[in-house]
Parts: C-alpha cells; sequence; structure tokens
C-alpha cells in the first residue's frame, strides 16, 4: 500500500470513527447517567438520515434553504422530539430493570421502524451533498479525496470539541458528571434532576440525528441502517467503558481504523473483526478501557 | 502444657495498591475455642485482612494457612470447603427463598453432586439436617419456613450466621455481625457467638467496642494498615500505644 | 405442593392441546404451530441462562445457527440421514461451540457479558455468511429429510409435528428435573447472590459453564428441528435480530419460570400473525411492526412479570414462602436479570 492509499484509508477510518463517535456517546451517556438501556438509539441515526432526504425539498420549497438550513431544522426537531420522548417514554424506564428497558426500547425501534414506513416509504434513497462540498482535494499525484468526508469529520470533531467543552467547563456539564456517579446527592442539593435526564437525553438524540443527517450524503438512506449501527455503537460503549466519553472516543476511532483497513487488507473476514477486537479487549479488561469518567 | 490449636493463621500478610500500602506486614492467629476480634478505624484494613483470609482478595505477600495447610493459593470456594465460613456486613441472605432453603442452599456445599439432575435436590437428607441444625444453632428453629426477605434485621443477622454454620465449618470469619441491631438483639447475638465459642475458631470484626471487650479473647489493633497492638482485652485497654492512637478517638 | 397444581395442570393442559391440534387445524396450522414450537425449545434454552442462571446471553442464534447448519451439512446426499445420529451429533457440536463461548465469555460480567456473548454470535454469523463454509448468503439446502426406519420419517408434516411436539415435552421435563436438582438449585442461589455462593464454598465457574453447555446444546436441538422443517438454511438464522427475538420472547412470557417461555413463545408468533392478517388490518397489515411494536410496549408497562405473571396480577396475591420444593422457579419472584 503506497503513502497516498495509506492517507486516505486513514482519513476514511478517522470519519468513521468520528462519526461512530457521536452516535456512540450520546449511547453511552445515556446509559451510564440514566442507567437506561436504549436499543432505538440506531433509530434516531436512521431517523436523521430520513430527515436529511426527506426535509431537504420541504426546506427548500418553504424558507428556499439549502443544506445547512436542513440540518439547522433537523436539529431543532431531534431536540424537540428527544425531549418529547424523555418526557412521554423513558422518564418511566429509569426505575425498571434493564431486561424490561431491553423489551420496551426494543418495541420502540419496531415502532420507529414502521413510522418511518408510513411517513417516507422503505425505498433506498441517496442524498446529495450540497455543492459547495462536492468537490474533491488533490492527494499525492493522482489521487484526491472527497471534501464532504472532510466535512464530516470536521463536523464531529468541532462537536466532540463542543462536548468537551460542556462537559469539563461549565456548570451543567458538572451537573450531570455528578448526576452519574450520585443521583440523589444531586438531587438533595436542589438541582432538577428531571430536568437534567430530560436535557441529556434530548442532547444524545440531537447528536444521534444530526450524525445520520451529515452521514446521509456518504453512506445513503436505506432501512436497516438503524440496526446496524446499533451493534456498533454497543461494541463502542462496551470496548470504551460504560459511561466513559473518552473511552468512547478511543474505542470509535479503534474500531474505525480496524473496519476500514480490515476492508482494505483482510476482505474476507472484514465483518468479523470488529467483533474479534472487541472480545480480545474485553477479556484483556474485562470491564472495558474505562471505567465511568 | 495444652497447645492452643491455631486453626488459622496468616502471617506478614501485606496489600499494597499502586502507591497505597492497605495492610503491612500483619499477622494474626485464630485458635480453637477463642474469639481474636480485629479492630480498627474506619479504612485500617480490617476488611481487607478478612477479604485476603478469605480469599476473595490476592495479598501482595504473606501467608495463609488454614488448618496447618498453605491455603494462599486457593481461591474463596475452595477454603469454603476446607472448613473456613464467612459472613459479611451487608447481609448475603436470600431474600426470596425461606430461611430453610436458605441454610439447605448454604449446606448443599459439602454435598454438591451437580450431576445428578433426575434427583431432587431437597431430597438429600444431609443437607436438609445441616440446614436445621443451623438455624437451631442460630435460633431460627421456628421460622423455618418464613420468607428471608421478610425477617426482621435481627433475625437476617442471625439467618446470615446460620448459613455459615451450615457447612459445618472449623472457622468463622465474621464481618460486624452486629451491625445495625438494637440493644436486645445484640445480646441475643453475643449469647450466640459465645454458644459458638466452644466447638469453632472466631474471627470477628466489629465496631462496637463494648461488645468486642464482652466477648473477645484476644483482641489486634489496626491503624492504617499497621498492627499497633495484640493481645488480651486487658493488655489492649491500658496499652499506651493503642490509647493514643485508636480508643483515644473512639 | 398445593400452589403448584395450578401450574402443573397447565402446562399438562397446553402440552394435550397440542397433541390433539392436528386433528382439528388445516396444514397451515400445523406448519405454524411447528414452527412455534421450535421456537419454543430456542427459548426454554435461554431461559435456562437468563431465567434460571441469570446470565443474559446475546448469541443464542449462534448455537441455534451451528445446530442447523450441521444438519445440512452433514446430511448425506444420496439418502436420508438417520435421526438417531444425526441430532445427537448436531446437539453435541453446538454444545461444543458453547463451550469454547462460555470458557471465554463468562470471564465478564453484566453488559460486557452480554456484548461478548454477541462478538461470538457475530463470528460465527460471519463465517457462513462471509466465507464458502456456509454457502454464502444464500444459504444451503437440505436435501433429503432425516429419518429412522419407517416409522420416523421427518418428511411427513404430520409426523414431524409430533417429533417436535416430543422434543418440546422432552426439553420441557428434563429443565424442570434439572430446575428442582442441586445443579439447579445452585444456578438459582448465583443468580440471587454470587458472592455467597462462592463463599459457601461453591465454586460457581463450572457451575455456569455447564450451564452455558447445556443451553447451548438445546438451542442446536431447536436448530435441527428447524433445518429438518424448512429443508434450508442460510446466515440470517445466526443474526443478532434471532438472538434479540429469542431474549425478547422470554421476557414478554416472564422470566424464571419454564412456562413462561413456551407463553412468550406463543404469544409473540401469534402476535406477530395477528396483525399480519390481512383479513383483520387489510391494507394496513403491511405495517404489523407497528402494532407488534406498541403491544410489546404496553405489556411491559402493564405487566412487569411477564405474561405468566399475569393470573397473580388478576388475583392481586402476593408472593408467599416459598418451600424448599418450589425453589429454581420461585427464585424469580423478582424477575432475574443481570446487572452491570
Amino acid at each position: 500500500m503506497d503513502l497516498t492509499t495509506f492517507l486516505i484509508q486513514c482519513l476514511n477510518a478517522l470519519q468513521y470513527g468520528l462519526l461512530l463517535f457521536l452516535v456512540a456517546s450520546g449511547l453511552t451517556l445515556i446509559f451510564g447517567i440514566m442507567g437506561v438501556i436504549n436499543l432505538a438509539h440506531g433509530s434516531f441515526y436512521m431517523i436523521g438520515a430520513y430527515m436529511a432526504f426527506a426535509l431537504a425539498p420541504f426546506v427548500a420549497a418553504t424558507v428556499g434553504g439549502g443544506f445547512f438550513t436542513t440540518l439547522l431544522f433537523g436539529l431543532i426537531l431531534a431536540v424537540a422530539l428527544g425531549y418529547l420522548l424523555e418526557w412521554a417514554f423513558y422518564s418511566f424506564l429509569y426505575t425498571r430493570e434493564h431486561l424490561q428497558q431491553v423489551l420496551m426500547t426494543y418495541g420502540l425501534i419496531l415502532v420507529f421502524e414502521e413510522l418511518r414506513s408510513l411517513l417516507v416509504g422503505d425505498d433506498v434513497h441517496g442524498v446529495q451533498a450540497p455543492d459547495f462540498l462536492s468537490g474533491s482535494i488533490p492527494l499525492g499525484d493522482m489521487m484526491t479525496y472527497p471534501v464532504y468526508r472532510l466535512f464530516i469529520s470536521g463536523v464531529c470533531l468541532l462537536l466532540a470539541l463542543c462536548m468537551y467543552f460542556v462537559f469539563a467547563k461549565t456548570r451543567l456539564g458538572m451537573m450531570i458528571r455528578a448526576g452519574s456517579t450520585n443521583r440523589e446527592m444531586v438531587q438533595s442539593l436542589g438541582i432538577d434532576i428531571k430536568f437534567l435526564y430530560r436535557v441529556v437525553f434530548a442532547a444524545g438524540v440531537a447528536i444521534a440525528v444530526l450524525a445520520g443527517m451529515v452521514a446521509a450524503p456518504v453512506s445513503s438512506v436505506y432501512p436497516g441502517m438503524g440496526s446496524l449501527v446499533l451493534i456498533i455503537c454497543f461494541v463502542v460503549v462496551v470496548i470504551g467503558g460504560i459511561g466513559s466519553i473518552r473511552g468512547a472516543l478511543l474505542a470509535s476511532l479503534l474500531i474505525g481504523v480496524v473496519d476500514t483497513f480490515g476492508k482494505v487488507l483482510l476482505p474476507q473476514v472484514a465483518g468479523v473483526l470488529v467483533y474479534v477486537l472487541m472480545a480480545g479487549i474485553l477479556l484483556w479488561k474485562p470491564d472495558g478501557l474505562f471505567k465511568a469518567g | 502444657m495444652h497447645n492452643p490449636e491455631i486453626l488459622l493463621r496468616g502471617t506478614g500478610i501485606s496489600r499494597r495498591w499502586g502507591g497505597l500500602t492497605a495492610l503491612d506486614n500483619v499477622s494474626i492467629d485464630v485458635t480453637r475455642g477463642s474469639v481474636h476480634a480485629v479492630i480498627g478505624t474506619n479504612g485500617a484494613g480490617k476488611s481487607t485482612l478478612v477479604n485476603i483470609l478469605s480469599g476473595e482478595l490476592e495479598a501482595s505477600a504473606g501467608s495463609v494457612h488454614l488448618l496447618g495447610q498453605d491455603v494462599s493459593r486457593w481461591s474463596q470456594p475452595r477454603r469454603a470447603r476446607a472448613g473456613l465460613g464467612r459472613s459479611y456486613q451487608r447481609n448475603t441472605i436470600y431474600p426470596s427463598f425461606s430461611v430453610l432453603e436458605n441454610c439447605r442452599l448454604a449446606a448443599q456445599a459439602m454435598h454438591q453432586q451437580p450431576w445428578a439432575w433426575w434427583r431432587s435436590a431437597t431430597s438429600c437428607t444431609k443437607s436438609l439436617q445441616a440446614a436445621q441444625d443451623a438455624a437451631a444453632q442460630a435460633g431460627l428453629q421456628d421460622l423455618l419456613e418464613r420468607e428471608a426477605g421478610l425477617l426482621s434485621h435481627g433475625q437476617k443477622r442471625q439467618l446470615e450466621i446460620a448459613m455459615c454454620l451450615a457447612t459445618q465449618p472449623s472457622v468463622l470469619l465474621l464481618d460486624e455481625p452486629l451491625a445495625g441491631m438494637g440493644a436486645e438483639e445484640t445480646d441475643r447475638m453475643l449469647e450466640l457467638l459465645t454458644a459458638l465459642k466452644s466447638s469453632h475458631a472466631m474471627l470477628l470484626i466489629e465496631h462496637d467496642m463494648d461488645a468486642v471487650f464482652r466477648v473477645a479473647d484476644v483482641i489486634t489493633v489496626l491503624v492504617n494498615g499497621q498492627l499497633i497492638a495484640c493481645g488480651s482485652p486487658e493488655a489492649v485497654r491500658n496499652s499506651p500505644e493503642v490509647r493514643v492512637a485508636y480508643l483515644g478517638e473512639h | 405442593m398445593r400452589a403448584q397444581l395450578p401450574k402443573f395442570l397447565f402446562v399438562l393442559a397446553s402440552f394435550a392441546a397440542l397433541a390433539v391440534f392436528p386433528h382439528v387445524a388445516g396444514k397451515f396450522g400445523v406448519d405454524l404451530a411447528t414452527k412455534i414450537m421450535i421456537f419454543a425449545v430456542l427459548a426454554l434454552s435461554l431461559e435456562l441462562l437468563v431465567g434460571t442462571t441469570g446470565l443474559v446471553c446475546f448469541g443464542q442464534a449462534a448455537f441455534f445457527g451451528i445446530g442447523a447448519y450441521a444438519t445440512v451439512l452433514l446430511s448425506p446426499s444420496d439418502g436420508p440421514a438417520s435421526v438417531a445420529t444425526l441430532l445427537p451429533l448436531c446437539v453435541l457440536l453446538a454444545a461444543a461451540y458453547a463451550l469454547v463461548v462460555g470458557a471465554l465469555s463468562l470471564r465478564t460480567k453484566g453488559v460486557y457479558f452480554i456484548m461478548v456473548t454477541l462478538a461470538f454470535a457475530q463470528m460465527a454469523y460471519y463465517v457462513v455468511h462471509d466465507t464458502p463454509l456456509g454457502g454464502g448468503t444464500d444459504g444451503i439446502y437440505l436435501m433429503m429429510k432425516p429419518a429412522s426406519g419407517d416409522w420416523l420419517d421427518l418428511d411427513k408434516p404430520l409426523v414431524m409435528y409430533r417429533f417436535t411436539l416430543a422434543c418440546l415435552l422432552g426439553t420441557f421435563v428434563f429443565l424442570a428435573l434439572l430446575g428442582r436438582s442441586k445443579f439447579g438449585h445452585a444456578l438459582a442461589g448465583i443468580r440471587v447472590n454470587e458472592q455467597r455462593m462462592r463463599a459457601t464454598g461453591f465454586s460457581t465457574y463450572p457451575y455456569k459453564l455447564a450451564a452455558f453447555v447445556v443451553s447451548g446444546g438445546i438451542a442446536g436441538l431447536a436448530g435441527f428441528l428447524f433445518a429438518v422443517k424448512d429443508g434450508f438454511v442460510n446466515p440470517e438464522m445466526m443474526s443478532w435480530h434471532i438472538s434479540g427475538e429469542v431474549l425478547i420472547i422470554i421476557i414478554l412470557g416472564g422470566l424464571g419460570h419454564l412456562r413462561g417461555a413456551l407463553i412468550g413463545a406463543f404469544a409473540f408468533a401469534l402476535l406477530q400473525e395477528f396483525f399480519r392478517s390481512e383479513a383483520i388490518f387489510g391494507e394496513f397489515a403491511k405495517h404489523w411492526h407497528l402494532g407488534l411494536g406498541l403491544t410489546i410496549i404496553a405489556s411491559v408497562a402493564l405487566l412487569p412479570r411477564g405474561l405468566v405473571g399475569i393470573p397473580t396480577q388478576l388475583l392481586g396475591r402476593k408472593s408467599g414462602a416459598r418451600s424448599s420444593g418450589d425453589l429454581a422457579q420461585a427464585a424469580s419472584a423478582k424477575a432475574g436479570h443481570a446487572q452491570p
């Protein structure tokens, strides 16, 4: 493999890894802080992708906006959806046992899939990247790299930095971190834990939806995309350690590298590599790479 | 002169976690017919010591001998089968089973026969008998059919002890058996412990100083992982090191 | 024992109903019931792990698939295989993989355990999906269905139905006996408080591994039955969707009770048929996932102990003290679950 190809694969790995991180961070937060196993998290990613497809013409017709306006619309809808879902459904799951949460969120997956089927249909769609991001930049003598993929990486990185900032430097972040280790204490300090959970949940949903929207031009939009991303995200969360954002980032990048280079170097076993990696890491460190924090 | 039978001996036990030393070269003997209490402030290393003796934790240095055998490398279940019983500070009873079933399941450890899948577990008279004896020893003979989760706190602590006794161990490691008990329950428990003394070697962790001085024959004092005194209750009470380091703060 | 009578009668009645069912049902009914019973066997295998031992395994599809693939791959192409040799072999192969998976997975706990079992199932999935061994995504056909002499020709639907029923009954009875045995009681103790079991003198790892192997073997039996019934296997049998479905089935039915697995399998399948029925829902029938999903959500919300808990919930009875004779089933007065 020459240097340029290697570089391209590295960029691909980075992009895939960062995208995974976005979706997985919501999952690990929800699980780590609220103790809820949410199988429907992959559905939010799928909803985001279909939103990118379905909203674009609507936004263009009503507001005359383009790609970024669609993203904004989608983001607002996602936050509203997350807020509503938490209030109407997920808030009842906090006291339930994990297996009941599994069952209920599985039911939710089915509901989401059918609602999508009713509203938008079951076809596979492509989504066009906006014109100004559709070009390629040259790499080395003969290769080029799509600008849009760099854009994806950029967006993910930006969001990751925002998350870091919120967690490490703001009061809200501090409350979230405190709430994950000691729910009762945080409540007794007068902090409205219900509101906190709602915010965290809505944020998790919004990030997953945004990831789906941003990824749509590259991954295309198809019915099974939710389940696929869900499983990989669980792998990320488990490798990285439940509740650990740092761990999710490291694990996502690791998986990005293994999956991308695996497809190129060992295509026969590419599908299974990620799982071999997970099994290997867990047998070495049964609690994941990092504990919550 | 009659040599007291040392059933459990910990020699030079140390436990380090990274840079932190939880236990530093602690030795302890538990002899048949006596109660050896271990006292100390919170974080002094008492639980660590008991966990190393029971086999739940591995020592960084030192050895553990049970009934004359070196069991330092043995797992906890193996030590338990060899005669080392352990009760916990927080109840580890099975709340949804009856009192009798709690004890019977514990007794089953000595009569396991896992391959006999066609035979009902309760048809084993040996484990049933051992269970009934243990429950009776702990004073629960009238509560055999009661669901364990419905017992009072004191009764649950008694059940915790009964489950230890069901395997007919020679050595008992008791971690704060009096935790959360009122005066009357404490008296009952101390009577039980005294009654058990003659046939067992007992190691007791307790915070209740009155109880300790009532029932212990030997007291070891741990402070910050170090053994600062070991002797009869009188000797410990009068020891200047102990007064300074521990009893003074109590 | 008196508390046992209604449960015993229920099970007896269920099997009796299943025995006479072919006489009143048509071809479609027999076919559907056979399929449901196969999934009931699979559900029972998982119930042993999840409900009795508290080990939430998310890779049951692998053992199911191995049993199925072994059936097809080991059947000779020129004549029917002998049931007496093929069936035990498939069960053993599935159990062998369970031994490997269990030996490695049981080093982890809680959610991590769930994911490691998933990983091993995915590995098996990709072996049959991506390599020539399993015939790829197209799957493989079973040329001739196994038989044993003239009386047991599994090619005939009614014979297959009765054979499956016999397997289901046999599995149920076996697990019931296992549950009341010392082994079963030990598993229940491990589920409730593994630390106490260890402190008492039980080496818990071998017990859990044994449960894992038995469970894998039974799942392999279900795989054998499935391959024989459909005459066809494909990689999707090993997908995590199947593992998830079996888990859903036993949670829906009610954990900690063998009949929960039975009830769950039938309820889930019948719900699917109900919502898929064009006669009832007309055009909307193709969106049957919606009805199924809402029903699942409602059932968890309203029936925290699963379908099996309906009688006690209706009568408002509180669980009384368990006598020594009813342990493994009673141990799950609270639905068992793995705590991450």
